[in-house]
């Protein structure tokens, strides 16, 4: 299941950011597959995307003058949301993967939590709230609303598209200033922890988890449990690359649908609901 | 009645009808375009520039 979800992973990634020329020339397409969303975080910055970030696209419709209500990026959310939930996280966002590969690499004792998760998991939700739309609705740079997530804290924006355009691009290079230095550092930081604990970001700071992670209840992809054929072994839990019971896997709002717990079962009591 | 209680869409499915119907209203009041003009522009608060 491990390597099938990689394969998965990795073929999603280079297909949604399959614009090669962007790479070479540092720019980025212009084309009209960016008129729709890519379902996990990967920044429209980023020279090979041939789609829309849907928190960037929230952003930029939150960031116009008025009561505005973003139905062209909540719908994406619905059908996303209801058909995957948070399978997205785990099988479809290029940043999660960056954070999975680096959770392999055989440095540190490897965490499965960060301490006081029970709280620091509610901050996904602070940032999905005060910085991607009261931020966007309210903070201003000059005269403008300013895309306060992507702007002060996405490492994916970062690490998919920064890096790249200002590699591939000197008129960009020679703007770099502290805002570019304070989000490097958050990528960092974030990089680095992603050795030791599994999928920080993801956990902890993602409004884009927060908001898959409340269609996780009823999508159409879940984990049944069959609980009278189980035999209380806690070898899903032990599986669970976030930590979850065999009580909270099927409905918990932090499970990533990774399906370690399904292959980890000894006698199937847990398997991805079929339709 | 019965009929009604077996074959009661499960919840996905109306959040799939929900989702369609967002897209809708988006298309009609424009949000599809404002958004692709943000995207194919490159996006300097993003890569930490503006």
């Amino acid at each position: 299941m491990k390597n099938l979800r990689l394969t998965v992973q990795i073929i999603y990634t280079i297909l949604t950011n399959g614009y090669l020329y962007g790479f070479l020339s540092g720019k980025i397409y212009q084309g009209r597959l960016k008129y729709a969303c890519v379902p996990g975080l990967n920044c429209y910055s980023c020279p090979g995307a041939l789609a829309s970030c849907p928190i960037g696209t929230l952003q930029a419709l939150l960031n116009q003058n008025g009561l505005h209500i973003p139905f062209g990026v909540l719908g994406f959310f619905f059908l996303f949301g209801s058909l995957l939930g948070r399978t997205v996280c785990g099988w479809l966002c290029p940043f999660g993967l960056a954070q999975d590969l680096l959770h392999r690499i055989p440095l540190f004792r490897k965490k499965k939590r960060l301490p006081f998760h029970e709280i620091l998991k509610y901050g996904k939700y602070t940032v999905l709230v005060l910085l991607v739309c009261a931020g966007s609705m309210f903070l201003f740079g000059g005269f403008a609303k300013v895309p306060a997530f992507c702007k002060y804290l996405c490492p994916s924006g970062t690490l998919l598209g920064a890096l790249p355009l200002l590699s591939a691009n000197g008129l960009l290079r020679s703007q770099i200033g502290g805002l570019f230095f304070w989000k490097l550092g958050i990528l960092l930081l974030i990089l680095l922890l992603s050795i030791k604990v599994y999928r920080p970001f993801c956990q902890y700071l993602c409004p884009l988890g927060a908001v898959y992670g409340w269609f996780n209840r009823f999508s159409l992809v879940q984990i049944h449990w069959e609980e009278e054929a189980c035999i209380s072994c806690s070898a899903c839990q032990k599986a669970c690359p976030v930590g979850l019971s065999v009580h909270e896997i099927s409905h918990s709002p932090e499970c990533i649908r990774c399906g370690n717990c399904v292959a980890a079962c000894p006698v199937k009591c847990l398997h991805l609901r079929k339709l | 009645m019965r009929f009604w209680k077996n074959n009661s869409a499960p919840l996905w499915m109306y959040g799939v009808l929900a989702g369609i119907f967002c897209l809708g209203i988006g298309l009609a009041q424009g949000d599809f375009t404002v958004f692709w003009q943000k995207a194919v522009m490159i996006c300097l608060e993003c890569i930490g520039i503006g």
